[in-house]
């Protein structure tokens, strides 16, 4: 397990509601993959959600920015409800940026053009300044270096922060984690880790997927446990690892933290 | 791990495994079936190479303006240089073939910056379209006329190389982006428009070409109204395009098919409508990676301009045919297709090695 280096201060969190997920439900064809997931996210607050695999972690935050259709239930994104209409969609997910398990980055493009994309295509920013956003973010990052460069040419760890200011230069209001580490080498986790630390100490609203408890301990307003389907617990995560309440928890718990 | 350690250093290979002996002992004196092949091989080409060279070049008559000239056993090259301009320009009148080859320089010059490497890539783009859009309606006018100036040519009289570049240029601008269009629609989550395009393709890969070009010429007049008759090169061009069409669709749907979820995912991410995520993301990335596909249908449309002689039109390959039937020039078809073949094989040729070139000069690393 790696620590991140810093510790944050959890600042008090706004009143203003980001997400509201609302006895959400979704099937696989027969198969019940969510049941009845209700969650509220504040604007600054950073969920961490774990749980085994297959337990619907991630098509949870994938039903956030509607990469994952939903059959029943109510998701409400920075104000606006989900709907089948494709504008609407694109016009929450402008304001959602998500960082993969497999980075995603676009291999026929330079490192720059990756970040520069979307704000030119979607924020119709002018190329000049689209490049100059990416360039602050790249170097928040700290690959200002690789801007031209192509994915193939970088490690993993590197990859993954490309894909964390891809997803920042759109300004984006929420990000969603979907185990950014887990396809990772060992060496390479604490520095995507940090960059997700230093994105927490700006007040970004997060919510991540992740094994990563040191993260959880130090990052997370609230961690949330998930299995087949369902949220388990939902604690601070103090109490979350010191004092889980189902049996479920604790030996997810003592599974993961004993290794 | 405490004391630091001075790794080894490297050596040079041995002698005997690089060089030309190196080679010549890998690919050709490897195995013992390897030497009998090798030498089986030098055995062949020394029978059949000097009997092929002293036709094609000892023996060969190459001055001369008629067949009197060729009598020495070897190839008849006369043949081909009597002929060369009907080969190239067809029945184009004499006075005006200046217009055919301005139309070809023109096509040279414009496209010349898209080649090189020194020219921004934005630029590039901007020419090409450009000359997508605007060289057809230049070079049509050009060939055509009836316009400043120039006295009409009816397409009827265009024919050799000239007419086979013409259908082939036309069918591979026309199929590219038809295949394009209709592999998006096989794929398309919209039933209406998956149906019409799956229906599309399986109808065109389901008849032969030469079908297709039989049934323009001699079916569709059937159902035409009296008195409207629309050009013969045309219905070959649409024959043509629909039918390559077809093909080129499906090559593009095996690189889309190739591109993983998490491009599209990443772009929905992003925000990006389904346009630009298949303009911008999907088929750059598929497009290349199939380009040997897009190439070989290229190829084969290249070489399938030559069916066009069944409804008639004099490409390169009739109009050779044609020659070798002229009674003053009895007897030398062989010179004639063995000349075709070297026009089609250099055509073609060139075609897959600007394809490997730019195979080479997109790739930017491994995947993902």
């Amino acid at each position: 397990m790696t620590e991140p280096s810093t510790s944050p201060v959890l600042d008090p969190l706004s009143d203003q509601i980001m997400i509201r997920m609302e006895a959400v439900h979704k099937w696989y064809g027969a198969f019940h993959v969510l049941k009845d997931i209700n969650l509220t996210v504040r604007k600054g607050e950073r969920i961490v959600i774990c749980g085994p695999s297959g337990s619907g972690k991630s098509t949870t935050i994938r039903c956030v920015n509607r990469l994952e259709e939903y059959q029943r239930g109510r998701i409400v994104v920075d104000g606006q409800e989900l709907s089948n209409d494709v504008k609407q969609i694109e016009r929450i997910r402008r304001e959602v940026g998500m960082v993969f398990q497999h980075f995603n980055l676009f291999p026929h493009l330079t490192v720059l053009e990756n970040c520069t994309l979307g704000p030119i295509w979607v924020r119709k920013l002018p190329r000049r300044q689209a490049e100059e956003i990416a360039m602050r973010y790249l170097e928040r990052v700290r690959i200002p270096e690789q801007a031209n460069k192509y994915p193939g040419q970088l490690s993993g760890g590197q990859q993954q922060r490309v894909a964390i200011a891809r997803s920042l230069c759109m300004n984006p209001k929420i990000m969603l984690f979907d185990e950014p580490t887990s396809a990772l080498d060992p060496e390479m986790i604490k520095e995507v880790l940090d960059t997700m630390v230093a994105l927490a100490e700006d007040g970004m609203t997060m919510i991540c997927v992740t094994h990563e408890m040191g993260f959880a301990k130090t990052v997370a307003h609230r961690v949330i446990f998930m299995d087949s389907g369902e949220i388990i617990e939902e604690k601070p995560p103090e109490e979350f690892f010191t004092h889980p309440e189902s049996e479920r928890t604790k030996l997810f718990l003592s599974q993961i933290l004993h290794h | 791990m405490a004391e630091s350690r001075v790794p080894h250093a490297s050596l040079p290979p041995p002698a005997s495994t690089i060089g030309v002996v190196g080679w010549l002992r890998r690919n050709l004196f490897s195995s013992p079936l390897n030497i009998v092949l090798t030498l089986l091989a030098v055995y062949l080409l020394f029978v059949t190479l000097p009997p092929l060279l002293r036709w094609a070049f000892l023996d060969a008559s190459w001055r001369g303006d008629d067949r009197e000239a060729c009598r020495s056993g070897g190839a008849c090259w006369v043949f081909i240089r009597v002929h060369f301009e009907q080969f190239m320009y067809g029945f184009y009148p004499d006075g005006q073939r200046w217009r055919v080859n301005a139309a070809v320089l023109l096509l040279i010059l414009g496209a010349a910056p898209l080649f090189m490497r020194a020219v921004s890539s934005k630029f590039k783009i901007r020419l090409g379209l450009g000359l997508l859009i605007g060289y057809p309606f230049v070079a049509f006018a050009l060939l055509k006329g009836g316009m400043i100036g120039l006295p009409v040519v009816d397409t009827s009289q265009w024919g050799g190389l000239l007419l086979t570049l013409v259908i082939a240029g036309v069918g591979m601008t026309a199929a590219l982006p038809l295949g394009v269009l209709l592999a998006l629609g096989r794929r398309s989550r919209m039933p209406a428009i998956q149906t019409l395009c799956v229906t599309f393709i399986e109808f065109w890969r389901g008849v032969p070409l030469i079908t297709v070009l039989f049934m323009s010429s001699v079916m569709l007049p059937l159902f035409l109204p009296v008195g409207m008759n629309f050009d013969k090169l045309l219905r070959a061009l649409i024959g043509v395009t629909l039918f390559q069409g077809a093909y080129m669709a499906e090559v593009v749907r095996g690189g889309l098919q190739a591109i993983p979820k998490g491009q599209f995912e990443a772009a929905a991410a992003l925000g990006l409508g389904y346009w630009k995520t298949m303009g911008l993301i999907v088929l750059p990335q598929a497009l290349k990676l199939v380009i040997p596909g897009i190439v070989n249908t290229f190829i084969a449309l290249f070489k399938d301009t030559s069916l066009v002689l069944i409804i008639g039109l004099f490409d390169l390959m009739n109009i050779v045919h044609n020659a070798t039937t002229n009674p003053a020039w009895l007897g030398f078809s062989t010179e004639g297709y063995v000349f075709a073949a070297l026009v089609y094989w250099l055509f073609c040729f060139g075609m897959s090695r600007y394809s490997q070139n730019l195979e080479k000069h997109l790739h930017t690393g491994h995947k993902r």
